[in-house]
């Protein structure tokens, strides 16, 4: 089983794996005067379910050898499933900051997680199991979809991402109404989660009462 | 391998149930033939499987859906020439091939336009024009073998099923005002009337016009009024919630197979559709002329023989070119020689944009799919090859409104980093003050660009997988550097605040998605030393097998191929019941 850690829930990392993952993505997309960043919105809430849906076994994906590194352009190449890539990536990140600095990921300063970052975005952190380059893609695409994925899958919390850009959701009913109007059309944004916990109600055909957002 | 199971014949066996499939079934049906449908994927209803709110899920739609192809079970190997050595496409990204009944029609965004003339006969046309030096030496480009003429009313055809909505411009030879000067003459007026024009397209067409060129809605096939079609099925007006592209559609608004054809096939007495079935090889007899039926395995494993009096290939362009090769019909391309057909002429879609960013002006990007799009011409086909260019081939150019999803969509300014607190609030500050004008350029075709059968990786059958070769050739990369251009020129007359093209990719890469237009592979022509088909799609070496798909183009076109597949298995249908079934086995050329 997974961990337990502020109140939230996780079936397959564990707890370091979290504090590691709350670090790095919040450093991706950090709180700030516009909203809450990665950590408050649940990314590694996503990252963890993720990894336990048929994504995270690569359950779709061809999973034959023979096993080589080949070019950027054959895209993904590892042995290692997203879940394997996750634990082994993280442990030897890890495993350097520690040689490096002293401390785990999560415990180092903003500018030295950023400076860890930039090395993996860049392929100079040199990880036994995995490319830098190839962990630190999968991470910024899973953060973006934790990020602005719906709320069912457990990033997103509150619609933080949604109200970020002012991306209303579900659609409402009137958009093809609204379709050639020069009018700024904002709405509270509507979750599938907010529909199935019954906390927006749907017409006839299952589209969302939106709720007008007033210019400020 | 045990042997198959034989079961009773049939008259026609076809293969796969997408948007080519299904009308070819329909309409041998139609004409009173028994006919089997096998199709590897699972059976789906719009309003079964569909629904609101599941389907406006983004995460989902974007990479994860079943109604993709699963790849654990069969993929394609990739490389970008032929010294390397390929891998298989271990995940999707590039492009995204369906696996169900429906096919990959299903999540389809609904552009529906016509080729122009000038695509079918382009190698004659432009050597005509300009020499035989005008193609690049590599380029295996070439005439499809048919005319638009030839073809004109089987596009009238499959927009009367579609329901295509659109605005002439080129009625019967007559030019009219607010369509597309530049088509080809239509012997009809569209089904359905053209989409609204969103405020982004407004302000494009005002461009444009500054500039003299000649903005239209773009035809699309998401309904724009309620619909009976050519099948008395019935479309329901689109909705214009977005997530639409790469989406299926809970509306019954998007026309593909599961809405506008499927519904009246399956009341056909003649018809039986078998889904979870993957057809593995096509059977000849003795002779190596006539195809005697089908192998297919079902969903428990089982292998049977479906006989049958003729075969048709209905399926992506890959699995068409792969079942051929997999049954030895047509000589295999061998690009070294550049000897044989099967596997040659493949080509993709070259894409690309021209980003602007508004301080003082917001849109609602989210309102939209089903192909709205304001559009021009004027870059494409003759118009642009009125004169000698330093490249061959062209490109619409689009605003569309898609429904703009935030995962994919959020277009920033140039210098912007790619995460971080800058990268948030560039994000926060453009997602809804962006616009993209999109170039949707041709493809050619090229000696080294081709597909084969994988000497290392397999599919879970044990059999080998196809494998691609292709990259972006130089004459693609002229032309979307001088597309930028003329399309930055337009971006400035829109009076943004900034804009910027995005740099022509170098290499082909198969991670990011581009579009699920692949092609060729089984091109049709006139010759059969360098088509794999006739003009009616009929094979050149076993009579009794047509292969129609988008596996047919010579290359690809700048308009987007889902309207041209459509009308190709329009074409090939009436073929097969006004040529073909008089004389049964016989060449049909």
């Amino acid at each position: 089983m997974g961990d337990s850690t502020e109140g939230r829930v996780y079936g397959y990392l564990t707890h370091g794996e979290v504090r590691f993952l709350d670090a790095a993505t919040e450093r991706l997309i950090p709180t700030d005067e516009l909203g809450p960043g990665a950590k408050a919105a649940g990314v590694s809430v996503y990252i963890d379910r993720h990894l336990q849906s048929e994504w995270g076994t690569h359950g779709r994906q061809y999973r034959s050898g023979p096993w080589q590194e080949g070019t950027p352009q054959q895209g993904y190449q590892s042995r290692l499933t997203p879940q394997e890539m996750y634990r082994a990536a993280i442990r030897e990140t890890d495993l350097h900051c520690t040689a490096k600095y002293g401390k785990n990921f999560d415990a180092l300063t903003g500018e030295q997680q950023d400076e860890v970052l930039t090395a993996m975005e860049h392929d100079k952190l040199d990880l036994p199991s995995v490319s830098s380059r190839v962990f630190f893609d999968l991470l910024w695409r899973n953060t973006e979809e934790g990020f602005f994925a719906d709320p069912i899958y457990g990033g997103n919390q509150g619609n933080v991402g949604w109200k970020l850009v002012g991306f209303p959701g579900v659609s409402s009913s009137n958009y093809r109404e609204l379709l050639g109007n020069k009018d700024v059309y904002r709405a509270e944004p509507v979750s599938i989660l907010d529909i199935k916990n019954g906390k927006v109600p749907v017409d006839g055909q299952g589209f969302p009462k939106h709720i007008p957002i007033k210019p400020v | 391998m045990t042997t198959p199971t034989k079961l009773k014949p049939v008259d026609a066996v076809v293969v796969g149930s997408g948007v080519v499939g299904s009308i070819i079934c329909m309409e041998l049906a139609n004409a009173g033939l028994k006919v089997l449908c096998l199709e590897r994927g699972r059976s789906a209803e719009t309003q079964k499987d569909f629904v609101m709110p599941y389907v406006q899920d983004e995460l989902k739609f974007d990479r994860h859906s079943d109604i993709f192809q699963n790849l654990s079970r069969e993929t394609i190997t990739f490389r970008n020439n032929m010294s390397e050595t390929a891998l298989p496409m271990r995940e999707l990204g590039s492009f995204k091939p369906g696996e169900i009944v429906g096919g990959t029609a299903l999540h389809w965004g609904c552009n529906a336009r016509r080729q122009l003339p000038y695509d079918f006969d382009i190698r004659s046309r432009l050597e005509g024009r300009f020499g035989k030096k005008y193609f690049p030496e590599d380029c295996t480009s070439q005439d499809w073998g048919v005319t638009y003429e030839d073809v004109e009313p089987y596009y009238d055809q499959f927009e009367y099923i579609y329901g295509v909505g659109g605005v002439s411009g080129n009625l019967e030879g007559k030019i009219l005002p607010g369509g597309n000067p530049h088509e080809g003459a239509r012997s009809r007026d569209y089904p359905n009337p053209p989409t609204k024009r969103t405020p982004q397209g407004e302000l494009f067409a005002k461009a444009c016009e500054q500039l003299g060129y000649h903005p239209f809605q773009g035809p699309a096939a998401a309904m724009t009024r309620d619909y009976m079609n050519l099948y008395k099925n019935f479309l329901g007006e689109c909705a214009r919630g977005g997530f639409c592209s790469s989406h299926a559609c809970s509306q019954g608004a998007k026309a593909n197979p599961l809405t506008a054809v499927i519904p009246a096939l399956m009341k056909q007495p003649t018809f039986e559709m078998r889904p979870l079935c993957n057809v593995i090889k096509i059977l000849k007899d003795s002779t190596g002329k006539k195809a005697t039926g089908v192998v297919y395995v079902d969903a428990r494993g089982r292998q049977f023989e479906q006989p049958a009096e003729m075969v048709v290939l209905a399926t992506y362009c890959f699995n068409n070119t792969r079942l051929l090769l997999l049954s030895g019909i047509g000589q295999p391309y061998d690009p070294v020689s550049n000897t044989g057909v099967v596997g040659r002429n493949y080509s993709y879609q070259t894409g690309g944009r021209v980003e602007g960013f508004f301080d003082d002006k917001e849109f609602n990007p989210f309102i939209g799919g089903g192909m709205v799009n304001t559009s021009i011409d004027d870059l494409n086909g003759d118009v642009l090859h009125s004169q000698p260019r330093d490249f061959v081939g062209s490109a619409y150019i689009a605003v569309s409104t898609a429904g703009a999803t935030p995962i994919k969509s959020k277009p920033v300014p140039h210098g912007t980093p790619r995460w971080g607190g800058a990268w948030k609030k560039a994000v926060a500050q453009n997602y809804r003050r962006a616009f993209s004008l999109g170039i949707h350029g041709s493809c050619m075709s090229y000696r080294g660009h081709y597909l084969d059968l994988d000497p290392t990786y397999k599919d879970s059958n044990g059999l080998p997988l196809l494998r691609m070769t292709f990259d972006w050739h130089q004459n693609e990369q002229k032309m979307l550097h001088f597309m930028n251009e003329k399309v930055s020129e337009i971006a400035k007359a829109m009076k943004p605040s900034s804009y910027h093209a995005r740099a022509p990719y170098t290499k082909y890469s198969i991670v990011p998605y581009q579009s699920t237009h692949n092609m060729g592979g089984a091109a049709m022509g006139a010759d059969p030393k360098t088509s794999v088909v006739n003009k009616y799609m009929q094979s050149w070496d076993v009579p009794n097998v047509f292969v129609v798909g988008g596996s047919a183009f010579p290359q690809n076109g700048a308009q987007g191929p889902t309207e041209t597949i459509g009308m190709l298995a329009c074409w090939a249908a009436d073929g097969i019941k006004e040529v073909y079934l008089k004389k049964p086995g016989q060449p049909m050329v």
